[in-house]
């Protein structure tokens, strides 16, 4: 699917950049597809890195992260 | 034997290192070396994974749910002096033993001048503690037990088992002070009922000097204030320093190719298994304990039992001093021990050895039993020869 096409992407924002770094590691042992990016402008976020995914593997990503991994928010870019 | 040497003095430090210690540290500083947590690009955020992995390994070891919950320092001192002087107040009451090494008992000492009120158990003249001792001691105000989970110079274990249940029954925090152990026994937060866990890198971890960290347990990192405070890469724009973990109590640029080795160095003796490492180090332990009794004019402190202890030994030759028979050993056989206090005066007031000291022999598990064979005859001759003539020279 093209890169930036409204609606197809969302990301994850983090405290730290531990806690994103953990987040990744999580999300690729489960074969979810995502990529680390420095946070767009628009949003703000506690630490400058967040993570990128497909919006359709929100709940699987919400899922992987509950109780694990402390997420600031998830929205959608 | 080991470029001329047989080293047991690794409760000061482990030498050798696993080959994987220095590989580790060798390719972060050729490959990596960029600052963690801070820029965002390709290299940094390696160099952020190459930490987040050691947390990850020291949280398998410790059976720490969330690596997050650990944080790095540069030694256990300063994991220790975190926990003290970040929990303790004026008007707490904190309890510790008498067999603490001085990254516990100076902190303190100095606290207690401060207004904060101490306890400090007796241990028994073999080192061990007694928990109801420790439970007898528990006031209204106690803040916080704190305790070495193996004496530095006897290498008994405390009952930290026993001790983290009363913790947890009278809603006390318990602190342990694993230096001497991590890495050499079996350590589980959930089991031994453990708050907050001193470690350091170098020793039985195998990571470089220059490392070490602490566990907090959920919710206690809103007691404990920060030692120093400054950048973490994160909520950049804000003047106050974070809240959350690990951010909270590291500011300032890692020691990212010590904790790339420490990574390394435990998942090093977590592929080796920590029954095995055990095994091995309490089998030396025995053999070291069982040809020092047999000799006669030794004199040997703490239970002397293997399954009680670490591989820490210390002992005394009758009509020597200490750093008489440390020298001999060096000079003349290569064997290279660490003689005196230890950095622990209580722990030696309680065994009776202040203030001349011990001569403490440390195994690791590099060490062979072969080491351990030579090392007996070292001090066996020295014994026979004090015995005869008073001096350590032949």
């Amino acid at each position: 699917m093209p890169e930036g096409r409204e609606g197809i992407y969302s990301v994850v924002l983090f405290h730290s950049v531990s806690g994103a770094l953990r987040a990744e590691k999580l999300i690729k042992e489960a074969g979810i597809e995502y990529k680390l990016i420095p946070v767009p402008r628009h949003l703000s976020s506690d630490c400058g890195l967040c993570l990128r995914f497909r919006t359709e593997d929100e709940g699987r990503i919400r899922e992987i992260l509950r109780g694990k991994v402390e997420v600031q928010d998830i929205c959608p870019l | 034997m080991r470029d001329g040497v047989i080293y047991l003095d690794n409760a000061a430090t482990s030498w050798p290192k696993p080959p994987e210690t220095f590989k580790a540290m060798e390719e972060f500083m050729l490959s990596v070396g960029a600052n963690p947590g801070r820029s965002g690009h390709r290299l940094s955020i390696e160099a952020g994974r190459v930490i987040l992995e050691a947390r990850e390994a020291l949280a398998a070891l410790f059976g720490v749910d969330d690596p997050l919950r650990i944080v790095f320092t540069r030694n256990a001192t300063e994991a220790l002096n975190l926990v003290l002087y970040g929990l303790l107040r004026p008007g707490d009451h904190v309890i510790t033993s008498s067999m603490e090494h001085n990254s516990v008992m100076r902190p303190l000492r100095d606290l207690q001048e401060k207004g904060v009120e101490l306890t400090v158990v007796e241990a028994s003249p073999r080192g061990e503690l007694d928990p109801q001792d420790v439970e007898g001691a528990i006031k209204e105000n106690t803040r916080l037990i704190v305790l070495t989970h193996a004496s530095n110079v006897t290498g008994t274990l405390m009952p930290l088992t026993e001790i983290g249940q009363i913790a947890r029954r009278k809603g006390v925090p318990l602190c342990v002070d694993s230096a001497q152990t991590a890495g050499a026994y079996p350590i589980d937060v959930e089991a031994m009922g453990i708050d907050l866990l001193a470690f350091t890198g170098h020793k039985s971890l195998f990571g470089p000097q220059g490392t070490g960290g602490l566990f907090i347990r959920k919710g206690l990192e809103e007691a404990i204030r920060p030692l120093l405070r400054g950048g973490t890469g994160s909520r950049s724009e804000l003047e106050e320093q974070p809240d959350f973990l690990p951010d909270k109590y590291e500011s300032g640029t890692p020691n990212t190719v010590g904790i790339a080795g420490l990574g390394a160095g435990v998942r090093f003796l977590l592929s080796e298994g920590m029954e095995r490492i055990r095994a091995k180090e309490e089998a030396l332990t025995q053999t070291l304990l069982e040809g020092l009794s047999d000799t006669p004019g030794v004199t040997l402190y703490g239970t002397c039992d293997p399954r009680r202890q670490i591989a820490v030994v210390s002992f005394n030759i009758d009509g020597l001093s200490p750093s008489e028979v440390a020298m001999a050993l060096d000079e003349e056989f290569g064997v290279l021990t660490r003689p005196g206090l230890h950095c622990a005066p209580s722990a030696h007031r309680t065994i009776g050895t202040f203030p001349q000291g011990t001569v403490r022999l440390s195994a690791g598990y590099f060490t062979t039993e072969e080491e351990i064979g030579m090392a007996l005859r070292a001090v066996q001759e020295l014994a026979a020869r004090a015995r005869k003539g008073g001096s350590t020279h032949g």
